[in-house]
């Protein structure tokens, strides 16, 4: 009896579907990837089970950190120029094209308008290694309502309707200051608000 | 597609000889880019959109008489202390009428099951948040996700009152 030999072939697979696949999802993620925006305070938020997700454009975000500090930023870089613009004329102050263009890649700010032109002609390293003081938001010196309510009209000319706005509170920031600021957007009559929180499952009935 | 057939050019319509020059092309460069791609790409995306938690405020009342009063019975008001304490009491504080004060927790068998109690006693109830100047962001996210863990519909953040902090004081919880 002869032995049966088994015929073996040498697997060798075609890999071009493979290829195509992954530069198919590369290319993918590459045309939907938005970079994580450089934050200038870090904000630890507290969790709640609200699951509506943030939206993922023409939104303004208000940070508050836990030294009472406010921070301002906006993500659509185009009604950006058109803020800075319109709250530095409130307030006499100039910017160059320069400072502009940083602005409008910046993601949130918290320093006063008198010293934006300074802050934004740092390069980026002097600019994070800076400890801002926050915008100054009260009753005396209220620049943080102007850039606010001017981020609200250089949105609806852009986009024709209001950005979002969302509250980024730190969990250990103290209530007086959120306060203070839900009041002067009440004060402009915006009364809903959407406090960024991060997400916790839901208790479960009868535990 | 990678395979490249070489048509021989019939020029004289003499012998058709199609050769077969099966090209092989190594693909594994190719494999590494992608995947290297992929990776940073998928490394670098932002995956977890915050949530956010919706909150409306009343609109602010023109003249000082079209402020809504409730009614006592329907009160129930939780204070928001310092160091992560948490109080209630029923009813309304006035002059006259000092109510109870009692110490709770933010865990599921604190507040929340108070909440449920007193909404199945009486549908109506109103909740009034009182935070302490000394209380932090994260207990007013807290007692607002109660709210909504409880699927209560009425309630308002109310500014403290020196009565009420002096209630917490003379307390001593």
């Amino acid at each position: 009896m002869p032995k049966v030999k088994p015929h073996r072939t040498s697997p060798s697979l075609d890999m071009t579907p493979m290829v195509d696949l992954a530069f198919l999802l590369v290319t993918f993620f590459m045309l939907t990837t938005k970079f994580a925006p450089e934050e200038a305070v870090v904000v630890d938020t507290p969790s709640s089970t609200s699951e509506i997700r943030l939206p993922e454009s023409h939104v303004i975000t208000i940070s508050v950190d836990k030294d009472k500090r406010v921070f301002f930023g906006m993500d659509d870089a185009k009604p950006k120029l058109d803020l800075l613009t319109r709250v530095g004329a409130k307030y006499g102050v100039s910017f160059t094209a320069a400072q502009a263009k940083t602005f409008s890649n910046l993601s949130s700010f918290g320093v006063p308008v008198q010293q934006l032109p300074d802050f934004l002609s740092r390069d980026n390293e002097q600019r994070k290694a800076l400890r801002q003081p926050g915008i100054p938001a009260d009753s005396l010196n209220n620049q943080f309502i102007d850039w606010v309510v001017e981020a609200q009209a250089a949105s609806r000319k852009e986009f024709g309707k209001p950005a979002y706005i969302a509250i980024k509170g730190d969990g250990n920031a103290d209530v007086p200051t959120v306060k203070k600021v839900i009041q002067l957007l009440q004060d402009k009559n915006i009364n809903r608000f959407n406090l960024i929180t991060d997400l916790e499952s839901k208790p479960v009935a009868g535990k | 597609m990678a395979e490249i057939q070489q048509q021989a050019d019939s020029g004289k319509g003499g012998k058709k000889r199609a050769k077969k020059m099966s090209t092989k092309i190594d693909m594994t460069p190719m494999v590494d880019l992608a995947f290297l791609l992929l990776t940073f790409f998928m490394l670098t995306t932002t995956f977890s959109k915050p949530t956010v938690m919706q909150l409306n405020m009343p609109v602010k009342p023109k003249a000082e008489d079209e402020k809504s009063e409730i009614k006592a019975s329907n009160a129930f008001t939780v204070l928001l202390g310092e160091n992560n304490k948490i109080y209630y009491y029923d009813g309304l504080l006035s002059a006259d009428v000092k109510p109870e004060l009692v110490a709770s927790s933010y865990d599921a068998n604190g507040i929340r099951k108070i909440l449920l109690q007193r909404r199945q006693a009486n549908p109506e109830v109103v909740v009034l948040i009182k935070p302490v100047d000394k209380s932090n962001y994260k207990n007013m996210v807290d007692i607002l996700d109660e709210m909504n863990i409880t699927d209560q519909k009425k309630y308002a953040l109310v500014d403290i009152s020196k009565a009420d902090e002096d209630l917490i004081k003379t307390s001593g919880l």
